[in-house]
């Protein structure tokens, strides 16, 4: 259907550094000169990212009474940390670590489901993993908000409704296509020969997957993890529906709660949105290589 | 859509042939090689629990959507009755062409910057790469946290622009296209770097050579060298923007009036605010036939069904 007219060149078979094509590096002369209008774009949408997180992070520093006589973008003249006192002493705990409960859980299901699923359909010849793998392809497509309703009969009828599980088993469920199609995509990429090899030296399908497969695999690995705790960590739809006491309650619905707990309080209710984004932030720092080279992969074709 | 691996035959039949006198004991299917390989069955438990949770759901949908049930007790069948209520409602026209306004919005505002963008940020220069760390940020908060931000920043009494912007039609509309904007174009520019960083650097010299321009160019190698790419990221984009609920949920509950209440959140109406579940999964059904169709004509078009190759190489 799509047949490249150019022949591309493959660049080498390294996992975790980004894709180098094989040519030496000072090749980018057409990019040397300068771009004013791309230039002045690019600072433009830097304006359009920084304004926002900048206005969130000075008015949450900002007493309520002072925030609603200034303006949001003049600089806070006397800090205070007292809203984030305010959210912290509400119980954002007790949501962190649910939430932190559910992304671990999530993420272990969906990893310990996929790669064995990734690994079927990469390496077996049975119609029926080709079958299973279009399954997923089609999955892509299915909107959560379509099936909630079901879902939530699904839930009541296993006896599950108000609890953790009720959001970590959908949640699990609707991160597994796009980590097969991840998966997929990267142990596709490791050779014939070396499964072969393994083969003669009569190395049992377990083996191979846990001593050839997955440590080739690394780069999606982690892409597929990060993906599917991001999911876990914002998603709000199941929650909102699933859960109704203060018990299993997650981040994103505690914030959406904050709305009228904290009323006008908007500086509270930005600490509570700084706060809430802290932990991906400092995952982002950790692991941003993995993330970002995870996530180009999908536009390179 | 092709047959999952037609690259993977000769390599197959090279391992059968090398199998050699170590050959497994155990009886073989005709031409199969089973040295090695894992056994479908592996695959079992992914699928069940995706069948479970994702699949049967979406059936279940269908099949409640012919029912009335209030959430209690259970359904009951009435035919065609939520069919027929779906499609004398005028809130469900006005909902679905919101719903494809929002997306067709979506698509022009967020493809455009995205794309140049992405383009710009595969240079490889060092402040380059600074820029398009910050540019992700956003893309690492959630939709409820983007949301209430917003709902913050918009505020008459309290935010940027003292006006209400929310009172009004319009403005509740691109409010919610911008957010989606805000949120989603770093993850879209990412896609487009990856894509802008593949394409060959010969044919940029070759054009250089031919005395093309940066703008000839772009337009002459980029664009075209960018087709996939912009396919992947239509797709994506298509199928996420029908789920724009959070913001519509938090910033305007569908208002003012039914002015921003796209079909998910007339559906979440429906179900959980007036326990009306059969009627609710008629509009859930209606979504999926529709994200369906969608992906189905964008695949059929386009050939996304090779995405699975698209790392190939990384």
């Amino acid at each position: 259907m799509s047949h490249d007219t150019l022949p591309r060149p493959r660049p080498p078979k390294t996992e975790e550094r980004p894709p180098v094509p094989p040519v030496p590096p000072r090749r980018r002369h057409w990019t040397k000169r300068a771009n004013p209008l791309a230039g002045l774009g690019s600072v433009v949408w830097l304006a359009v990212v920084l304004v926002p997180i900048y206005a969130m992070l000075s008015a949450s520093l900002t007493s309520q009474d002072k925030a609603l006589t200034g303006n949001p973008l003049s600089p806070p003249t006397s800090p205070t940390l007292d809203n984030y006192n305010t959210v912290l002493n509400s119980g954002f705990g007790h949501l962190l670590s649910n939430t932190a409960i559910v992304a671990v859980s999530v993420v272990a299901i969906v990893l310990g489901l996929s790669l064995p699923l990734a690994y079927v359909a990469v390496r077996t010849r049975n119609r029926w993993s080709g079958l299973a793998f279009r399954l997923f392809l089609l999955g892509v497509a299915i909107p959560a908000q379509a099936v909630v309703v079901p879902l939530y009969l699904l839930i009541a009828k296993l006896d599950l409704y108000d609890s953790l599980l009720a959001v970590i088993l959908p949640t699990a469920a609707f991160a597994m296509p796009v980590s097969v199609l991840v998966l997929v995509g990267t142990l596709r990429d490791v050779s014939e020969e070396l499964y072969e090899a393994m083969a003669l030296d009569g190395a049992s399908p377990q083996r191979m997957l846990f001593q050839l497969a997955v440590p080739m695999a690394k780069g999606g690995i982690s892409t597929v993890v990060i993906f599917s705790a991001l999911q876990a960590w914002n998603g709000f739809l199941f929650p909102l529906i699933f859960t109704q006491s203060d018990g299993p309650r997650v981040l994103t619905l505690g914030l959406f709660n904050y709305v009228s707990q904290f009323g006008v309080n908007i500086p509270a209710l930005l600490a509570s949105v700084v706060l809430s984004g802290v932990p991906i932030f400092a995952v982002y720092l950790v692991a941003r290589r993995a993330l970002i080279g995870g996530l180009m992969g999908v536009g390179g074709k | 859509m092709s047959a999952p691996s037609p690259t993977k035959a000769p390599a197959e039949d090279r391992a059968a042939e090398h199998g050699g006198p170590e050959e497994p004991r155990r009886p073989k299917g005709p031409g199969s090689s089973a040295v090695g390989r894992p056994h479908a069955a592996w695959a079992l438990p992914g699928v069940l629990f995706f069948t479970f949770f994702a699949v049967v759901p979406m059936g279940l949908a269908f099949y409640l959507s012919f029912t009335a049930w209030d959430g209690l007790g259970d359904p009951r069948p009435v035919g065609l009755d939520n069919w027929r209520k779906l499609l004398d409602d005028d809130r469900m026209v006005q909902s679905l062409w919101l719903t494809v306004l929002l997306t067709a919005a979506s698509w022009v505002f967020q493809t455009v910057i995205a794309l140049l963008l992405g383009v710009w940020a595969a240079g490889r220069q060092r402040n380059r790469a600074i820029l398009s760390a910050v540019f992700f940020v956003p893309f690492l908060l959630s939709s409820t946290a983007i949301a209430l931000l917003f709902y913050a920043l918009l505020d008459p009494n309290f935010g940027i622009i003292r006006e209400n912007i929310l009172g009004s039609s319009n403005g509740a509309f691109l409010a919610i296209v911008f957010i989606g904007a805000w949120q989603f174009i770093p993850f879209h520019t990412l896609i487009y770097q990856g894509g802008a960083r593949q394409i060959p650097e010969v044919l940029y010299q070759a054009a250089a050579i031919d005395g093309a321009g940066r703008y000839r160019q772009f337009f002459s190698i980029t664009l075209p060298q960018l087709r996939h790419t912009i396919t992947t990221s239509t797709v994506l984009l298509v199928v996420g923007s029908l789920t724009y609920f959070e913001t519509v949920l938090i910033l305007t509950k569908g208002g003012p009036g039914t002015d921003t209440a796209i079909l998910p959140y007339l559906m979440y109406e429906a179900g959980f605010k007036s326990y009306d579940f059969g009627y609710a999964s008629a509009i859930a059904s209606f979504l999926v036939l529709t994200a369906t169709g969608l992906s189905l004509v964008l695949v059929r078009l386009t050939g996304f069904g090779h995405m699975r190759s698209t790392r190939e190489g990384m």
